[in-house]
């Protein structure tokens, strides 16, 4: 056997996957080392968006560095703008009035559907389904916009949650346009699954692939659906809670495996458990003032104030240093799609290069927060 | 909901194996002996009823003065969160050591600092920049850095 092994010399070559690549969500490289069809190195390079947001953020007003983190993650600008508020807030001691902190869970909740939709749809694009289940997930995503479109006028980047609240109370037909669109969603997750969870292709080519132990996972700061479907019970909006997440009642889905399918399916499950927080917090939506009377500069006491959130994506921390003026001191980020990139090397080694898209997409990175 | 230690809490903490480790107590962190960083985090890593075994975020500040390094640990077993902070000195070559092998979360996070603050993390296994390209002038989220401005390029011809 030995003389054969011998008989045929490969060497390892290196490839450069991306940064202009259909599957990469974005501009990002991996630098793959490949033994045939094998992937015995990685390593991920990027940079290519970086925009130095945090250095910008310095230059303006609190209120001023809110549509900067639309920018990052944005697509779920809504929890990245409530993620930087409630920094502020923290920093400024600002209180926040029942009804906003109710129509900022409804916003983030529906954020995390419209993102996990787009999130799931990718996935299957990578699998080589092309378009048509994707055009299954927007169709969904589509409405969520049509509902943020409603509150904020803006159909991307919403700027809609701020210190001390939102920017403006809801329109009078954003609750019933609100109710039927989670009226219907079970409706649709149901049909994904009956076309998706049950394919065979779909379960060939992502049980048992790309693997994230659950020990590797805690130890390289995963977070969010990727770090929960490692078998770990972490969600801040339990282990928490903020904003008035404590009122709810839900499930935090966790997986066992800690391979591509669970992070596909504790995905598809979370959207289930957001449309019953929606509907509990469109229930029990208490009237009231939206905002807090705040002046347009808000000039903290000096300190320092670190938020953290639970996003789509994960734990998306903002940490505020004021100097007692009007601009941050410094204003760092805690990107979750950054830091789950950590443990790709471990997930990707020893699997073939078309399953590295698979792997790679399933962390459902965002660029713009990656390089910010 | 995340017990979260203030600043005597965790100092009576570290106080226990390192008694003449902590430099300051603060009201929600402590700052710590910068060359004893590593030995306090595998302490709190590793110790029984503290296993912050879940390194949030690593964050840098620039105090003119010298820099602030702000660990956010948290324990997912123990549900509770402790801020540790170091301080480097001189703007060459700032050090603090680097916590990569207790916390593999550190990697990037390490890199990311380096990158735009400057700050090195002496035993960190691939310091090089992140964001930024090699050669790249300076650490752009220093104070004392200067933004490219577009309107001091002379036109052309001139």
């Amino acid at each position: 056997m030995v003389a054969q092994d011998s008989a045929i010399k490969t060497q390892p070559i290196v490839i450069n996957m991306g940064p202009q690549h259909p599957s990469t969500h974005g501009v990002f490289r991996l630098r793959l080392v490949l033994d045939g069809e094998t992937v015995i190195d990685v390593e991920p390079v990027f940079g290519y968006l970086h925009r130095s947001k945090e250095k910008l953020e310095e230059e303006r007003t609190y209120l001023q560095t809110l549509p900067i983190t639309d920018r990052m993650d944005y697509l779920s600008s809504m929890t990245n703008n409530l993620g930087c508020s409630m920094a502020i807030e923290k920093l400024a001691n600002i209180p926040v009035p029942e009804r906003a902190q109710y129509l900022r869970v409804i916003m983030a909740e529906l954020t995390r559907i419209s993102s996990h939709c787009f999130a799931q749809g990718m996935q299957l694009q990578e699998m080589g389904a092309w378009a048509t289940p994707l055009m299954y997930f927007i169709r969904e995503r589509e409405k969520i916009i049509d509902l943020f479109e409603m509150v904020s006028g803006a159909r991307l980047t919403f700027n809609y949650i701020r210190p001390g609240g939102v920017s403006q109370d809801i329109p009078p037909e954003f609750i019933p346009a609100c109710y039927k669109f989670i009226d219907e969603m079970p409706g649709y997750i149901d049909e994904y699954e009956q076309l998706l969870v049950q394919n065979e292709i779909l379960r060939s080519r992502t049980m048992g692939v790309g693997v994230l132990p659950r020990d590797l996972a805690i130890n390289s700061g995963a977070s969010g659906p990727v770090l929960r479907a490692s078998g770990i019970n972490w969600d801040l909006r339990k282990q928490d809670p903020y904003l008035v997440y404590d009122r709810f009642d839900f499930d935090v889905p966790v997986g066992q495996h800690g391979d591509t399918y669970d992070r596909f399916m504790v995905r598809m499950y979370e959207m289930r458990e957001s449309v019953k927080i929606v509907r509990q917090a469109l229930d029990q939506l208490p009237p009231g003032p939206v905002t807090a009377n705040l002046p347009i500069v808000i000039i903290p006491p000096p300190g320092d104030a670190y938020a953290h959130i639970e996003t789509a994506r994960g734990t998306l921390g903002f940490y505020m240093v004021s100097d007692g003026g009007a601009n941050p001191w410094r204003f760092h980020v805690r990107a979750p799609s950054l830091i789950n990139l950590t443990a790709l090397r471990e997930m990707i080694i020893g699997h073939k290069v078309a399953d590295t898209v698979v792997i790679f997409g399933s962390i459902d990175i965002v660029l713009g927060e990656v390089d910010r | 909901m995340t017990k979260e230690l203030d600043g005597l809490t965790a100092a009576e903490i570290v106080a226990r194996s390192f008694p003449d480790g902590i430099v300051e107590v603060l009201a929600s962190s402590i700052v710590i002996r910068t060359d004893l960083l590593a030995e306090v985090a595998r302490y709190l890593h590793d110790t029984p009823g503290l296993s912050f075994n879940y390194l949030e975020g690593i964050a840098s500040v620039d105090y003119i003065d010298y820099f602030e390094v702000v660990y956010n640990l948290v324990s997912l077993e123990e549900n509770h969160s402790m801020v540790i902070k170091v301080q480097a000195y001189g703007r060459e070559k700032p050090e603090v050591p680097s916590v990569v092998s207790i916390w593999k979360t550190a990697d990037f996070q390490e890199r990311e600092e380096y990158d735009l603050m400057g700050i090195v993390f002496t035993g960190h296994p691939n310091l090089k920049r992140i964001m930024l390209w090699e050669g790249f002038p300076g650490h752009p989220l220093r104070k004392d850095f200067l933004e490219f401005d577009h309107r001091n390029i002379a036109p052309a011809g001139d």
